[in-house]
């Protein structure tokens, strides 16, 4: 099958690769550009462990037409870090105990990530409602939702 | 796959013989699936797809507008609720008022808001209908969905509820929408929709009859809650069987008409 360049924004480094007919978002970034932090877990829109941001907004990735992402600027959770710094978000799920298998912990950190760029000071029901889309099985969702308003009051300089 | 960029190259997209794409959240899945089943992807990028225009009493909504652009809208501020309801974040970003017409059976609760409010489709091609005609033939329809045309709602004339078993999201076991006109306290006249109560959206007719004229009320509620099964056709599937929607469906459409929690 035929496949085509597309060129993209993958964490603000201009990225290239090759993308088949119909191929999704998620297996461009694991297989094309290599960027394994974004997860397949079902497949089907279901679980949000794929979830990007695309131009800021969360996306599922397995559900988006990769070549639909072309010029569009993609944000992973590979890209969340600068260095040896961590996100305040990946801090906070890292003390709280948010994350045990990790396997959601990419899409909960990336559609927390697009909440608090929009809404800094969530109440609790805001950022249930935000990762309302991505399925944990281990933690019960309790220290996830703790966690991000942990990182929101950090982010703002206030007590969490 | 075919990327179309405007409405003016529609013959070359109808000759690509293909399943026309909007925000990818049910055709995607079919390609992840089953790729094979799919003969081809259209893609439009015309940008008037992603438009929301007022004109008199109407509003016309592209058909690529997404459930977020929905919430976000200020005419649209009556369907806010029901886009809301659908998914999570990240789906309602992709999710489009177009795909969900097309939405098979548990899907499509914006559709029953639309259907409840009197909306019509338009075609590319300039043909328009009835959104309930629309419904009936949907499974063999042809062409390209330009927009959704809906008469201006108020959000309090509308009214939504959306029936799951996980929280605060899940598939609906069913969704219900009425419009409902007069004053607050009783109906002049309303249109009742049902989502996951048959192969599509279906209007409840019996019970918007038996609503007219009565009070908003649990009395005067009541016989057209009663009536409100005579016009769907529920059946079993993972999430309920038709004997429990049949059973729940009339409490449900109560809860809804009068707001109750």
């Amino acid at each position: 099958m035929p496949k085509k360049p597309m060129s993209f924004t993958l964490n603000d480094a201009e990225t290239g690769v090759f993308v088949e007919e119909g191929q999704n978002l998620l297996e461009a970034l694991r297989r094309g550009a290599g960027d394994l932090s974004p997860k397949f877990g079902c497949g089907q829109g279901t679980c949000g462990a794929c979830t990007v941001l695309i131009d800021g907004a969360p996306h599922l990735s397995c559900l988006t037409l990769a070549e639909a992402a072309a010029s569009r600027r993609v944000e992973t959770t590979g890209g969340l870090a600068a260095g040896p710094e961590l996100h305040p978000l990946q801090t906070a799920f890292m003390e709280g105990f948010a994350a045990q298998c990790g396997f959601c912990t990419g899409g909960m950190l990336m559609v927390a990530k697009a909440l608090l760029a929009e809404n800094p000071r969530p109440t609790r029901e805001e950022v249930i409602e935000a990762i309302s889309g991505n399925l944990c099985r281990c933690t019960g969702y309790g220290p996830i939702v703790d966690a991000i308003l942990t990182a929101a009051a950090r982010m703002q300089g206030r007590a969490a | 796959m075919t990327t179309v960029q405007t409405f003016a190259s529609l013959a070359e997209a109808s000759a690509a013989q293909g399943a026309i794409m909007g925000g990818g959240t049910l055709l995607m899945r079919q390609v992840n699936e089953a790729p094979h089943t799919v003969p081809g992807l259209i893609r439009i990028t015309d940008p008037g797809l992603s438009r929301v225009s007022a004109s008199g009493d109407r509003i016309e909504i592209g058909a690529g507008v997404t459930m977020r652009q929905v919430m976000d809208h200020p005419d649209l501020a009556a369907f806010a609720p029901v886009a809301r309801a659908i998914g999570g974040p990240a789906l309602r970003n992709m999710a489009t008022v177009g795909g969900n017409l097309f939405a098979p059976h548990p899907y499509g609760d914006f559709t029953v808001g639309l259907l409840a409010a009197g909306a019509q489709v338009v075609w590319a091609d300039g043909r328009r209908e009835e959104l309930e005609d629309f419904l009936r033939g949907r499974v063999s329809a042809q062409g390209i969905l330009a927009t959704v045309s809906v008469v201006r709602t108020r959000p309090e004339q509308l009214r939504f509820r959306k029936v799951s078993r996980t929280r605060p999201k899940g598939v609906s076991v069913m969704s219900i929408a009425a419009r409902l006109d007069g004053t607050g306290s009783s109906a002049s006249s309303a249109r009742i929709a049902f989502g996951a109560m048959g192969p599509t959206p279906l209007r409840a007719r019996a019970a918007e009859v038996a609503l007219q004229g009565v009070r908003l009320d649990t009395d005067g509620v009541g016989p057209a809650c009663a009536a409100c099964l005579e016009d769907l056709s529920p059946a079993d599937d993972a999430l309920a069987s038709a004997w429990y929607r049949a059973q729940v469906a009339p409490i449900y459409l109560r809860r809804c008409l009068l707001g109750e929690s």
